[in-house]
């Protein structure tokens, strides 16, 4: 039926007749229900962003659709759970996460892909078909044996790697993670961009007497910057969204546990209705919707690239 | 908040923010270094394997000697000692309500079909209508906007529209609030297993609708692009030959789209099979709405059963496996063409 509303033929009869009234009757239904699809898409997300706002007595015996009679908003929610969770650092740790969880695969992905796309070695085709298989492998496959590396073999539990005092380090085993499950990715969407870039270019400047490294870091690279750009959106969005890896890893261990995790904690600690889980799912969402309103051409173009193009 | 935490935190910061770049750039100058070390005729031997090694040792590192490891290691208990297939029979013992039976059957009918049916069925109606209306890229980025957000906070979202309160006072939970409406008793969406116990499909359709709506802008995204790269004249055509707008999409989008289709679906599936945030967040797994990621973790950590979770995890390796088949003859596929 929503097809059939949708139909508007662009060639209107020259004539009177009762058709262009039932073809204006068709085009405002197409916009009602694309706006009311949209508005009942949003509504969730809105009936929580109200509720954060409201004070907790209120969201008790009303529902967040009445927030405008009475009218009554309070910061209340936000200052509780600053205060009584560690969100803060959790906030902090999400970034201590995301950015080097980032920047490793994305970066050593780079150099893999230059070398698939441009550079002659033995089994290569096989080594990248491989990555593509690996794309689809459930990480749930690697934690037990990843885990038991990191704890027996290494001795590389967030206790220790604190009491080593060097910064950064706790957060170590977390992003050598994180850099292995997104490398397959990351190689695939940037050998495929690499590859297509002209040849002639790396040609002439190797002519030139231009290096391997010049090559790369002058004409690749910034060529590149639309492929890397969806790429370092999408894997940071990746990590600072996961919850999974963080709470195999770190996850008994909130000095250095990302938001996510904190924020499932207070799922379980704070019962499922409480007001504070609002203001901190909120809370937890400013980055995320600040990196992908302002990147959002880049963010979609690597969701195409990823999975239409081959 | 105490700021002040954050702020004696800043050498850390600047630290990481500088130092791993550092590091990864003095790698491969270094490298390159050393390369042009070597006799003319050895470099090009050495210099891919410069660039193309930190990859793969973290790939192998942490993704193919684990998967390989694990596969072993569901034969075996804690201790280390060889138990044949016993991981696999606890998890496939007393059919159909014991060992992993839900998760598997919650996971492989409920998520894998109504997930993926779902998604690509809202996703192809969203981008069909939004391809007709000006205002197009706005409702599309709203429709999208839940991708950019966590499941575990989409979980609490729904959590919020799922809750229930008891009957005569008031709903505040959207849903409940719009059944009780039309005068039908408030749902506990979260924990009503309707149909019955055996086969509680209420509950997980609650699960997989929360997941379907934060995946759907992503599905809607792929599909739309592909709408757009229907020549305008082939449906021009098909209007001109007399086909009405639903023969149109039937006869002309529909089959052209197939093959984008198909390959949102297996992304979709591989999607399903690893459901988890959500479950953990929303139910926790309980009133038999376990799927097998969380069911694995539970074994690890929970129960902290190697030998089992491993198992589990095989499980859910081959529940994977045609997907990744066609995914390589996909990609293969694509090479012959290039």
């Amino acid at each position: 039926m929503t097809v059939a509303a949708a139909a508007q033929p662009t060639t209107v009869a020259a004539r009177f007749s009762p058709g262009w009234i039932t073809q204006l009757l068709q085009r405002y239904i197409l916009h009602i229900v694309v706006i009311g699809l949209t508005v009942g898409w949003m509504l969730p997300t809105i009936g929580l962003l109200v509720s954060s706002f409201r004070p907790f007595a209120l969201t008790k015996t009303s529902g967040w659709w009445t927030a405008l009679t009475p009218l009554q908003f309070t910061f209340q929610n936000y200052t509780d759970v600053l205060g009584q969770s560690n969100l803060g650092q959790a906030f902090f740790n999400s970034f201590m996460v995301s950015v080097p969880a980032t920047v490793i695969p994305v970066t050593i992905g780079a150099f893999a892909a230059y070398s698939f796309a441009w550079m002659k070695f033995p089994a290569r085709n096989w080594i990248f078909l491989a990555l593509v298989g690996l794309l689809a492998v459930p990480l749930q496959l690697t934690f037990v044996p990843v885990l038991s590396f990191y704890v027996n073999t290494l001795h590389w539990t967030t206790s220790d790697l604190e009491a080593t005092g060097i910064p950064g380090l706790p957060w170590v085993p977390l992003w050598l993670a994180h850099a292995g499950y997104g490398l397959p990715f990351s190689i695939y969407l940037l050998a495929n961009f690499f590859r297509a870039l002209p040849s002639d270019l790396f040609e002439s400047a190797e002519i030139d007497g231009a290096g391997t490294l010049t090559v790369f870091f002058r004409i690749i690279l910034p060529l590149s910057v639309p492929a890397l750009a969806s790429l370092v959106i999408f894997q940071f969005l990746w990590v600072w969204n996961d919850l999974l890896v963080a709470l195999i890893y770190v996850g008994g261990a909130p000095e250095v546990a990302p938001l996510t995790v904190n924020l499932a904690d207070l799922t379980t600690s704070l019962g499922q209705g409480s007001n504070l889980l609002t203001s901190a799912a909120f809370f937890s969402m400013v980055v995320p919707l600040i990196v992908f309103l302002s990147l959002q051409r880049y963010f979609v173009r690597g969701i195409l690239a990823g999975s239409v193009k081959g | 908040m105490d700021f002040s935490v954050l702020l004696q935190d800043i050498p850390t910061l600047l630290v990481v923010i500088l130092g791993v770049p550092a590091i990864l750039a003095a790698y491969i100058v270094g490298g390159e270094f050393l390369v042009r070390r070597l006799p003319d005729k050895n470099r090009p031997q050495v210099r891919p394997w410069i660039w193309v090694g930190p990859a793969l040792i973290l790939v192998a590192g942490f993704l193919l000697l684990p998967a390989l490891g694990t596969i072993v290691q569901s034969f075996e208990n804690n201790a280390g000692s060889w138990v044949g297939f016993n991981n696999y029979a606890s998890q496939f013992s007393d059919f159909p309500s014991g060992g992993a039976w839900v998760a598997i059957r919650n996971n492989v009918i409920f998520w894998l079909i109504f997930y993926t049916v779902f998604t690509l069925v809202f996703g192809l109606i969203l981008a069909v209508l939004f391809d007709r209306v000006r205002y197009e890229s706005i409702v599309k980025s709203l429709i999208f906007m839940p991708m950019a957000i966590s499941s575990v906070a989409l979980g609490i979202i729904w959590i919020f529209m799922f809750q229930y309160s008891t009957p005569g006072e008031p709903q505040v939970g959207t849903l409940n609030a719009i059944i009780t409406f039309f005068h039908h008793d408030p749902v506990v969406w979260l924990q009503d297993q309707w149909p019955s116990d055996k086969f509680n499909v209420l509950n997980n359709l609650a699960l997989i609708g929360a997941a379907t709506w934060g995946i759907t802008g992503f599905a809607m995204v792929i599909l739309s692009a592909a709408l757009k790269g229907i020549p305008g004249e082939l449906l021009e055509a098909a209007r001109v030959d007399g086909a009405g707008e639903i023969t149109v999409f039937r006869r002309v989008i529909f089959p052209l789209m197939m093959p984008t289709i198909v390959v949102v679906g297996t992304t979709l599936v591989i999607f399903a099979l690893k459901a988890f945030d959500v479950v953990y967040v929303m139910t926790g797994g309980n009133y038999n709405t376990d799927v097998l990621a969380f069911r694995m973790y539970e074994q690890l950590y929970t129960a902290g059963n190697n030998g089992h979770a491993s198992a589990v995890a095989v499980i859910l390796l081959v529940a994977v496996i045609p997907v990744l088949i066609f995914n390589l003859r996909q990609f293969r596929a694509v090479e012959a063409r290039r």
